[in-house]
């Protein structure tokens, strides 16, 4: 039986859409936990979401 | 000078602003394009009839499931219309060999071919793709906005793929992507240099120094001197602060009702990443080297599998970058013009009215994207050069 | 991964990467060059203005504090000074006292000597007055008896060492 690809696709966007979502809700914590530290956690969560997005989109164009 | 160049920026500025109304009479067009469509006015209508005829032409008239633009299709054929959607979101995305402004205005632009030596002609040639332009007893065809290599009859053959099997000469034409980049490099030059030269007077900015100037502090307050550092970071702004507005202002630009869709486009994101890759991989130190190869502070045998992985690392690293701006910029330009194909699909003011509303949302989000990912360009470049000048203290 | 690689075009890819490198060259050469300097000049400027007025605002308080120190200063003198006169004051009237009281001592002793001697001398007047009287006396009731003179004297001297005058 074969998958079709859109089937693996979704869940790419799902996986990556958790991935960053539980990113950028850490990082709204820690900013409400230290506001005065926003910028570097800003940063932080950047490049980590970017990184998510940059396996999203290799395995999306995979799928 | 000045005059000039204030002259450029309102025009730009009136591209820029003009753009989320722009997107509401895109909508009113579609909506009534219903009643219009006969007279050839919509000039995107008038190109698909070319291109359906030339199909017809070709004996393989196949992918669009006989429906072309041009045609009446009547409001009940939804498949029909989702089908002409397609292609006009297609058409509007790809690249095109003249510069379409409105409707029927536009100009060609010049063609330049390099098959058994150098050709260069004029796109006029191609009747807007209609026809097979003749040039030094050699015969060539656009077709999905690309040039190949036919006979005098304009004969494509096509693979089991649909994919034509025609030979394609190395095309170097200034089609329109390349024009946009030189505009906005021109653009650019004209505008920075400007800014530079207002401080010549006072070292206060003025006029668009005044907008500018804290887009210039923050690239090297926020993203060059935190990622790269205090000692190094110098070299690097020129790189990051041209490829910062050249990604952002193309962004922008994408978001006229020109259709100009160069971000948007893999070989300029490739582009773009490539340089970034080589400028990091030239300026990579000892550390850098050493953590990548032999990374220190891990037991022995774990050296080789990290080796490895870093080596992964390096390719995914630009491959990503490409992939992150080309994709963002893409989905947005469909997103828009799915939602406004709706509104011809689904052919009527009810539908007109939430989905005319929701473009106008979705172009103030990609107003948005189209800073953010040139933000994040930008940043992600920093942040690789700053790993490659890093010197680490060792313990 | 296929419709990239059949979007992929090389000539857009190699104009973009002419266009890019030219623009990146001439900006560096004619903005971003400027801009970054005249960006640094006027910080440097502004952070040289804030320290020079952090500077001239130490200053001033070192000169302040500086004023105070004088004052302060002079106050104390004021007050050592004043405490000098009162001390010598002091001074000055407990030695006139004692001279004072030394010399009431003095002429005290020499009114004691003047009145011994003034009392030795009558005590010495008032015994040759005694002497004399009591010759008188002597040669009232002795008249007859010792008529001559010689016997009378050596009568009168064995009687004069016999009175112990006191």
């Amino acid at each position: 039986m074969e998958i079709p690809t859109i089937v693996g696709a979704g869940l790419i966007v799902i996986g990556a859409g958790m991935g960053i979502g539980r990113i950028g809700g850490s990082a709204m914590e820690a900013i409400g936990r230290q506001p005065e530290a926003s910028g570097k956690i800003q940063t932080a969560m950047i490049i980590a979401a970017a990184l998510i997005e940059g396996i999203g989109f290799a395995a999306l164009f995979a799928a | 000078m000045i005059s000039k160049f204030t002259a450029f920026s309102a025009f730009v500025g009136l591209m820029f602003f003009s753009a989320p109304a722009a997107a509401q009479d895109h909508g009113h067009e579609d909506a009534h394009q219903e009643e219009v469509h006969h007279d050839d006015a919509h000039h995107e209508d008038a190109h698909a009839v070319e291109m359906h005829a030339e199909d017809a032409h070709g004996a393989h008239a196949d992918h669009s499931e006989g429906h072309g633009h041009g045609e009446f299709v009547p409001a009940s054929d939804t498949e029909g219309r989702k089908s002409v959607v397609k292609e006009t979101v297609e058409h509007h995305l790809a690249d095109s060999y003249e510069f379409h402004i409105v409707g029927p205005v536009g100009f060609p632009l010049p063609v330049i071919l390099y098959d058994n030596g150098l050709k260069v002609f004029s796109s006029a040639k191609f009747h807007h793709g209609e026809s097979v332009a003749e040039v030094d007893g050699q015969y060539y065809m656009v077709h999905h906005s690309k040039i190949y290599k036919t006979d005098a009859e304009g004969t494509i053959t096509y693979d089991e793929h649909h994919h034509p099997t025609n030979e394609k000469p190395l095309d170097f034409s200034i089609t329109k992507n390349v024009f946009m980049i030189i505009f906005m490099a021109v653009f650019m030059f004209f505008l920075f240099r400007g800014v530079a030269k207002t401080y010549k007077n006072s070292l206060v900015p003025s006029k668009a120094g005044r907008f500018l100037e804290p887009l210039i502090v923050f690239i090297r307050d926020e993203i060059a001197i935190p990622n790269i550092g205090e000692k190094h970071y110098k070299r690097y702004m020129s790189f990051l602060l041209t490829i910062f507005f050249f990604i952002w202002f193309l962004n922008l630009a994408g978001m006229t009702p020109l259709g100009v869709n160069v971000t948007g486009n893999i070989a300029v994101t490739v582009s773009l990443a490539l340089m970034t890759f080589f400028i990091t991989q030239f300026s990579g130190k000892k550390d850098y080297w050493m953590h990548i190869f032999w990374m220190p502070g891990v037991p022995v045998l774990l050296r080789p599998v990290l080796a490895v992985i870093e080596l992964i690392g390096l390719v995914v690293k630009p491959f990503s970058l490409t992939i992150r701006l080309y994709a963002n910029m893409l989905a947005g330009h469909v997103v828009i013009m799915s939602i406004l194909g709706l509104i011809y699909i689904f052919a009527s003011y009810t539908a007109a009215i939430p989905f005319t509303g929701l473009t106008l949302f979705l172009y103030v989000l990609e107003l948005l994207v189209a800073a953010l990912q040139a933000y994040i360009f930008t940043m992600l470049a920093s942040l690789y050069f700053g790993a490659a000048v890093e010197e680490h203290d060792h313990h | 991964m296929d419709k990239l690689i059949n979007d992929f075009s090389i000539g857009l890819f190699f104009w973009q990467s002419l266009v890019f490198l030219l623009l990146i060259f001439l900006l560096r050469r004619y903005a971003w060059k400027p801009i970054l300097n005249a960006v640094n000049e006027r910080e440097e400027s502004i952070e040289g203005a804030l320290k020079a007025a952090e500077a001239a605002r130490e200053e001033m308080k070192a000169l302040q504090s500086n004023n105070e120190a004088i004052m302060k200063e002079a106050r104390e003198e004021r007050e050592r000074i004043l405490k000098e006169a009162r001390d010598m004051k002091n001074t000055i009237v407990a030695e006139a006292k004692e001279t004072a009281v030394a010399e009431a001592e003095k002429t005290v002793v020499a009114a004691k000597a003047a009145i011994e001697a003034e009392k030795a001398a009558a005590v010495a007047e008032l015994k040759n007055q005694a002497a004399v009287l009591s010759i008188e006396v002597a040669e009232k009731v002795l008249g007859q008896e010792l008529s001559a003179e010689n016997k009378q004297a050596a009568m009168i001297s064995k009687m004069i060492d016999e009175v112990k005058i006191n």
